[in-house]
């Protein structure tokens, strides 16, 4: 019985993990050396999520994506992101990436989920990723729920099954490559997403034009978010030890490419 | 000194390509990219492309092509499309993101849209909903069989190739009872027909065999006609192996309703609306600026894998220790290496300049023509020749519009401008006559120079250049750029449209108003080459001037239709000034533009200075083909004497190169400091 579901996916940007991604020190704190003009992507988190639940929503029920990022940078992304599910789009022109204060996201995520029109609280699923490419701290979406009085929270979710009498049923990862399988008696409730069961849609631009009628407005009527002063501030950011090395190979089969990792891994 | 921060993105693109505004482009965009740099790029790097046969991985191109909208693209919104209004600039997009990857997978996305641009641009309403929306893919809960198509132009040895104009593809009356729609005979052998494996019908080009039908004309035939459809034996082609190419056999009896654009009857006789000729003209005005831009997009792909190579050439190993400048710039510490990529990456700028600028203006073209064709219907004025003299009538008023139209804001007089540019037929003749040497000379210069520099590409990554190993699929690349300038009016076609219409009074007169603002744009301090561009211009205009009225020893005229070696050299020149010219515009653009737009703001400074420089790269090299090709046509027809004045202009054009080669350097140490990413957005 899905048909009554409003689900907010909340996910941002990241940048193209192809990118060179280093670490500086500017003005506002810590960042990505020209982290502007890097083409960026919807979380792939987050994605997982809106696919998700456009999915659950496809027999009934409504899907919002709520976003905070630099809008311009935003705007470009829904240009691949529009195309894949149909959503309405709710935006929060402010900072995005592996620097911020998840306390000072969570807070902006809430108040905008509270100012959604139209959206019943009652039939809530909170979606979003259970950790964001750029940053794994996997707390943000917990703060929201706990924000908003939504205590039924699930991590790392791979499945959910919703049955005839409204409630569903999740799966979620836990330790060992097993799954913790929760029975919820009904929304609302939180669902942090791995990587679900759904492969990203094909681009479909004719969806795409149908969600942009209402996406460039919202874009268009986005308030920055005022930065929070005294929030969070980094002592030090540095590369992980490990220099990242990116190889390209063909045609090697898995076997191989384990064997690699393994032989990587002692050395 | 600047510094370049990363290869320029999509919204540096979207405002020099001027689309930063359509989000519809946008997305198509992203759409064609996601197939190119997934589909497309898993089946070249499986090696789909070692055969010639077609096979069901090359065909899993069309359901991606029908999944991302791409098949639909050239539809309207009331056919099954979804852009509204001329497609051209979409069009043009999109082959520039598939032959990014792969000029094959391009070719078999367009050349359905060519099968239907023949009867897009001059078939009956009827055939136009009909097929236009039955290409389509079904829509969940349709239940039909979605058509393909092919054209079918070029015919075996001896008949058409170059020369359209002598069909051996006949139509005659198979059975006319009266007062019932004639039955037609069409037979047409194709040579190279793009898409025949799968296509289930054809517009087919073919002369009259019979003294019922008057002209020839173009006809569309289906699979399913009684009579043959054989597709044919496939080309042995080498390049393009993802686009389906064969030697077809049609010989089939369809209804006369299939004649392209109608016909009357009058006298007994059959009279096509449009003869064959015609129709090709009007396909071929639009089609050829994607496959221009098709070679173009593989000069810029071609930039990130060199510079990454080019900097871990001497990384690994004990070969080079980490901060040494062996390890860390690689060959980027060669000054060659930088030059000649900034060569490559200057010419792929250019060329896509000029191509998207022609699919921008051809959008804005599109709809003119067509209220052109309703007043000349409301006059009563038909045919090409009284068209062409009643468009002569409002010469001076077009002379008049473009020279108001490069006044300055303040100078021009806007009343009588908004006057000129209420007159539809004014803007008509005017973009006509722009489009006329845009067009041809994006499908020959973006292609024929594209393909010789692609060659550089595969030289600057040294033997890996021709391996399948090549990141990037240079070796592909540089002959695929072959096709691109052979099929749709090889070279030879697009030189002789050029020797024509370069030399009409409206591009003579426009191309010396282009002139005379690059003189005042480098008189307001720009540095990306305006100057010895506006030279180069300025020479190329004495030149024509010069080729039309001198004669040779033994009296006859230099410029003339059968002294190709005079017209198709100033043909080259031309296209070099253009595309050098209309970079400048679109990096005035993006310093127009930039600012207001946060994500390039940042960086903007960095990205126009490059730019800058690039266009001072290419404006000098422009220059020195343009100035080279009439020193040769002025000097080499004569005896040297007389030519004062271009000696003058052509000293002075040198000495406008001032600066140019520290442009270069400027733009080659950026290039040696930009950030790339880690690694290739599409496999091996
Ligand atoms: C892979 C592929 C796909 C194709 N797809 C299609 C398709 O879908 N539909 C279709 O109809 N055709 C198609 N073609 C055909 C293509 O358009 C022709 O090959 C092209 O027009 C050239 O004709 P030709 O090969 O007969 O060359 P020719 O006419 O023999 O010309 C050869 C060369 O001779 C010189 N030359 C010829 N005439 C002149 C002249 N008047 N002045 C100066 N020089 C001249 C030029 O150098 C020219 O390049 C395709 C071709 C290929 C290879």
């Amino acid at each position: 019985m899905s048909a009554g579901f409003h689900i907010v996916v909340c996910g941002s940007l990241v940048p193209d993990p192809l990118q060179t991604l280093e670490p500086i020190r500017g003005p506002q704190g810590p960042g990505l050396k020209n982290e502007m003009m890097l083409p960026a992507i919807l979380d792939p988190w987050a994605g997982h999520a809106l696919f998700e639940a456009a999915n659950l929503a496809a027999s009934g029920g409504k899907v919002w994506l709520l976003s905070m990022g630099p809008k311009a940078k935003l705007q470009q992304v829904m240009m691949s992101v529009a195309q894949k599910a149909p959503f309405e789009l709710v935006v929060l022109d402010g900072p995005a990436g592996g620097f911020t204060d998840a306390h000072f996201t969570a807070r902006a995520l809430a108040e905008a989920i509270e100012g959604i029109a139209g959206l019943d609280r009652s039939r809530l699923l909170l979606f979003g990723g259970w950790q964001s490419a750029s940053r794994g701290a996997g707390s943000t979406l917990q703060m929201v729920g706990e924000r908003l009085g939504v205590l039924d929270q699930f991590q790392g979710v791979d499945e959910i099954r919703v049955q005839d009498d409204g409630a569903f049923v999740v799966k979620e990862r836990v330790e060992g490559g097993g799954y913790l399988v929760s029975r919820c008696a009904g929304p609302p409730a939180v669902l942090g997403w791995a990587t679900g069961n759904l492969p990203e849609p094909p681009n479909n631009p004719q969806l795409g034009m149908a969600n942009m009628r209402l996406i460039m407005p919202a874009l268009q009527r986005a308030e920055p978010v005022p930065a929070e002063p005294g929030g969070l501030s980094f002592a030090s950011v540095e590369l992980p030890k490990a220099r990242r090395e990116t190889r390209l190979v063909k045609d090697l089969p898995p076997a191989e490419v384990a064997a690699d990792i393994l032989a990587w891994i002692k050395s | 000194m600047y510094t370049l921060p990363t290869l320029p993105g999509d919204d540096v693109r979207q405002i020099m390509w001027r689309f930063a505004e359509r989000f519809e482009l946008q997305m198509v965009v992203q759409s064609a990219r996601a197939v190119a740099r997934g589909t497309v790029a898993k089946l070249v790097a499986e090696g789909v492309r070692n055969s010639h046969e077609w096979n069901d991985k090359k065909a899993s191109l069309l359901t991606a092509f029908d999944h991302s909208g791409l098949s639909a693209l050239f539809m309207d919104p009331a056919q099954g499309g979804f852009i509204e209004g001329p497609k051209n600039l979409a069009l043009a997009l999109v082959a520039f993101e598939l032959a990014w990857v792969d000029g094959g997978s391009a070719t078999c996305s367009l050349a359905g849209n060519l099968a239907l641009a023949p009867i897009h641009e001059k078939g009956t309403p009827e055939q136009r909903d009909h097929y236009m929306s039955r290409c389509v893919p079904p829509q969940p809960g349709e239940d039909r069989e979605m058509l393909r198509g092919a054209f079918a132009l070029t015919e075996p040895l001896p008949y058409v190739g170059v020369d359209t104009g002598v069909l051996a593809g006949k139509v005659r009356v198979a059975e006319w009872t009266p007062g019932q729609e004639p039955l037609l005979k069409v037979e047409k052998r194709g040579r190279f027909i793009t898409n025949m494996d799968f296509c289930n019908f054809a517009t087919v080009a073919v002369d009259t065999a019979d003294e019922r039908i008057k002209t020839s004309c173009m006809v569309i035939v289906e699979q399913g006609d009684p009579g043959v459809f054989d597709r044919g034996a496939p080309t042995l082609k080498m390049v393009h192996q993802l686009s389906s190419t064969r030697d077809p056999v049609f010989n089939l009896t369809v209804p006369a309703g299939r004649i392209i654009g109608g016909y009357t009857v009058q006298d007994g006789v059959i009279v096509p609306n449009y003869s064959h000729a015609e129709i090709i003209g009007a396909v071929f005005h639009r089609t050829r600026i994607p496959v221009g831009l098709m070679t173009t997009a593989k000069l810029l792909s071609a930039v990130e894998p060199i510079i990454r190579y080019h900097r871990n050439r001497f990384r690994g190993g004990d070969a080079a220790q980490p901060g040494s400048p062996r390890f860390e710039q690689g060959l980027q510490q060669k000054e060659d290496a930088l030059h000649r990529l900034l060569d490559l990456w200057a010419m792929g700028e250019a060329g896509a300049s000029l191509g998207f600028t022609a699919a921008r203006l051809a959008d804005e073209f599109d709809p003119l023509e067509r209220e052109k064709d309703r007043i000349f219907e409301e006059r009563g004025v038909s045919g090409p020749r009284r068209q062409m003299a009643a468009l002569a009538e409002v010469r001076d008023k077009v002379l008049e519009y473009a020279r108001l139209m490069s006044c300055s804001e303040a100078g021009r007089d806007r009343a009588r401008l908004a006057e000129l540019e209420s007159d539809p037929l004014v803007r008509y003749a005017h973009l006509d006559a722009v489009l006329n040497v845009l067009i041809p000379a994006c499908k020959l210069w973006n292609t024929g120079a594209g393909a010789t520099m692609m060659r550089e590409a595969v030289s600057l990554v040294g033997g890996y250049g021709i391996t399948e190993d090549c990141p990037g699929f240079f070796m592909h690349k540089w002959t695929d750029a072959q096709l691109e300038a052979t099929y749709e009016g090889p070279e030879a076609v697009q030189r002789m449209h050029l020797s024509v219409t370069m030399t009409s009074e409206i591009f003579l007169e426009q191309f010396r108003l282009w002139a005379e603002g690059l003189e005042a744009l480098a008189g307001s301090g720009f540095q990306g080459g305006a100057l010895v561009l506006a030279r180069a211009m300025r020479l190329w205009g004495l030149t024509m001037d010069h080729l039309q009225r001198a004669k040779d020893a033994e009296g006859k005229k230099l410029y003339h239709r059968k002294r190709q070696g005079v017209t198709f050299a100033m043909a080259d020149a031309v296209c070099w000034l253009v595309s050098a010219r209309l970079l400048i515009m679109d990096v005035l653009e993006l310093a127009a533009k930039g600012p207001a737009n946060p994500v390039v703001a940042d960086s903007l400074e960095g990205i126009l200075g490059f730019y800058t420089d690039l266009c001072q790269v290419q404006a000098a090299r422009a220059a020195g083909e343009a100035g080279r090709i009439c020193a040769e046509l002025v000097y080499g027809y004569g005896d040297g004497t007389g030519l004062e004045e271009f000696a003058g202009l052509r000293a002075r054009l040198d000495a406008a190169l001032a600066g140019s080669r520290l442009a270069k350097d400027r733009a080659g140490q950026a290039l040696a400091g930009v950030m790339i990413p880690e690694a290739l957005d599409y496999p091996l």
